[in-house]
């Protein structure tokens, strides 16, 4: 095979489907084949009855639209404080050398690691699971777009400058439009990033959405449910990330080539 | 009155490492009368940027100072408008807003504007394409709403750094006489930085010939070429003697800088 050589779009989606289709076939075949014990491992098909069970008699999709507002929710609150810091952060060098030494530890700070103290502090409730989200989000969010702003091309800040633009000028409407392709790219991909919290959250302390429904079928052995949920979370996940790209492509045609 | 007055500029930057400060300007001293067209003529690397730079307010001289109209320069402001030679429209605003920034930056309202940036687009022959974004033109036609852009703020002078540097040598003759036709027409101070000769000589009403760096002005060529001027008159007698002049000039300068250079 030629290196770096790209392949014809029917092939490439024929390949992307195919590993799919071995994928599925594989598990059918350890499932069904007797190769493992159905005890750990449910079968395609009994994933899927499972799951109808799941919407129709438990009414799963009460859990599901839970978790897709704790996801959104945390997620908006991070956005609207991450987004004018990183910002302030990237345009004023003094903000940067304040914040960034702090941001840079608080960003390995595992979101995981604090949902006791959120708990503590917050309670069980819904607070909590935003809370969760909020910290695992905030600090990437702040740091990314401070060194996308940071990067800002310098020949538009000077164009501008030459133009009569004033200092707070150069800010709003030179950096600000400049990065705002990059900023939105940036919030797509940390919304991803937020769906593995939001499970988290909700495997300690909850009482619903589908990381509780997945905690509860763990000790009923109820295989078939866990990989359901997964499977929606992944469905849910890239949903979002196609309406996001779609929006982004919508909101800035100038970017596109 | 001169309209720009350049006093006793240098620029020395600092060394890289605790190295040697390179001095990139020589002091130079220089004169522009009002309605002026002079180019700057120099090798890469003589530092003819960044008096132009200089001037703009974008960079601080290490010593000296620039006079525009009287008043000391020392920050960048509309009454000197530039064209870089990078491309340098904003990406997210079309042809007309691009034109349109300077004006808006003043707080001119929005109907104003309008009648303004239309002239400039017609100007520039952008008819047409007033609403399409940077990435869809050429580079031609980007360098032509830049210099639209510029010239939409009515600045006291303007600048241009190597503007026509990017473009294939068809359309860098296209764009020398759609400026310098603007130029004739509507009598602007212009300070033009090019190490092309040709092009030094075809837009001047003088140039300026710079060393090696570090830079000083090594001769000062008036061109009494008439205008309008004409693609055609590049092959003239008179246009080919100060050609082999300015030519021998910079051929000097140019071996230097070769010679500077580590093997």
């Amino acid at each position: 095979m030629r290196p770096l050589h790209p392949v014809p779009p029917g092939i490439r989606t024929v390949l992307g489907i195919s590993f799919f289709v071995l994928f599925v076939a594989f598990w059918a075949w350890i499932t069904l084949g007797g190769h493992v014990n159905r005890i750990f491992l449910a079968d395609p098909l009994s994933m899927l009855r499972d799951g109808w069970r799941l919407l129709v008699e438990d009414r799963f999709w009460l859990d599901i639209l839970i978790t897709i507002w704790r996801v959104f929710g945390g997620f908006l609150l991070a956005s609207v404080v991450a987004v004018p810091l990183g910002i302030a952060m990237g345009a004023w060098k003094p903000v940067e050398a304040f914040l960034e030494p702090f941001v840079s530890f608080a960003r390995y700070l595992p979101a995981s690691a604090f949902i006791p103290l959120l708990i503590l502090w917050a309670g069980i409730g819904e607070l909590e699971k935003l809370l969760v989200i909020f910290v695992g989000s905030v600090f990437q969010i702040i740091l990314i777009i401070a060194v996308k702003v940071g990067s800002t091309r310098r020949d538009l800040v000077e164009a501008a400058y030459t133009l009569g633009s004033t200092n707070n000028g150069i800010v709003s409407r030179v950096i600000m439009p400049a990065n705002a392709p990059e900023i939105a790219e940036t919030l797509r991909l940390v919304l991803g990033w937020a769906w593995t919290y939001v499970i988290v959250a909700e495997l300690i302390g909850s009482s619903s959405g589908i990381g509780y429904m997945i905690i509860n079928s763990q000790s009923r052995l109820a295989t078939g449910q866990i990989i359901f949920g997964i499977i929606i979370i992944g469905l849910i996940g890239l949903l979002s990330d196609f309406a996001f790209k779609a929006f982004n492509r919508w909101l800035f045609p100038w970017s596109l080539a | 009155m001169s309209k720009l007055l350049i006093e006793n500029v240098s620029r020395t930057f600092a060394g890289v490492r605790g190295g040697q400060p390179v001095k990139a300007l020589m002091p130079i001293d220089l004169a522009v009368a009002a309605n002026d067209f002079i180019t700057i003529l120099g090798p890469s690397g003589c530092g003819k940027s960044t008096l132009l730079r200089i001037v703009a307010g974008l960079e601080a001289p290490s010593e000296g100072r620039v006079l525009l109209d009287g008043k000391a320069v020392n920050r960048p402001g509309p009454d000197r408008g530039m064209v870089f030679q990078s491309y340098t429209l904003f990406p997210w605003l079309t042809v007309a807003e691009n034109i349109a920034f300077g004006l808006r930056e003043r707080g001119m309202v929005e109907k104003e504007r309008d009648g303004i940036v239309a002239s400039y687009v017609d100007l520039v022959g952008l008819t047409g394409f007033e609403n399409h974004w940077p990435k869809q033109l050429s580079g031609g036609m980007q360098q032509r709403t830049a210099i639209a852009r510029a010239l939409a703020n009515d600045p006291e002078i303007l600048l241009l750094d190597e503007p026509f540097g990017a473009l294939d040598n068809q359309t860098r003759g296209l764009m020398q006489e759609l400026l310098l036709g603007i130029w004739e027409r509507r009598k602007k101070t212009v300070l033009f930085v090019t190490h092309d000769i040709e092009e030094a000589i075809f837009m001047a009403s003088r140039v300026i010939v710079m060393t090696a760096r570090p830079g000083r002005i090594k001769s000062d060529v008036a061109v009494d070429l008439p205008h309008p001027r004409h693609y055609t008159l590049k092959t003239s007698p008179e246009f080919s003697a100060l050609k082999a002049r300015l030519t021998e000039d910079i051929r000097v300068e140019a071996m230097r800088t070769a010679q500077a250079q580590p093997a």
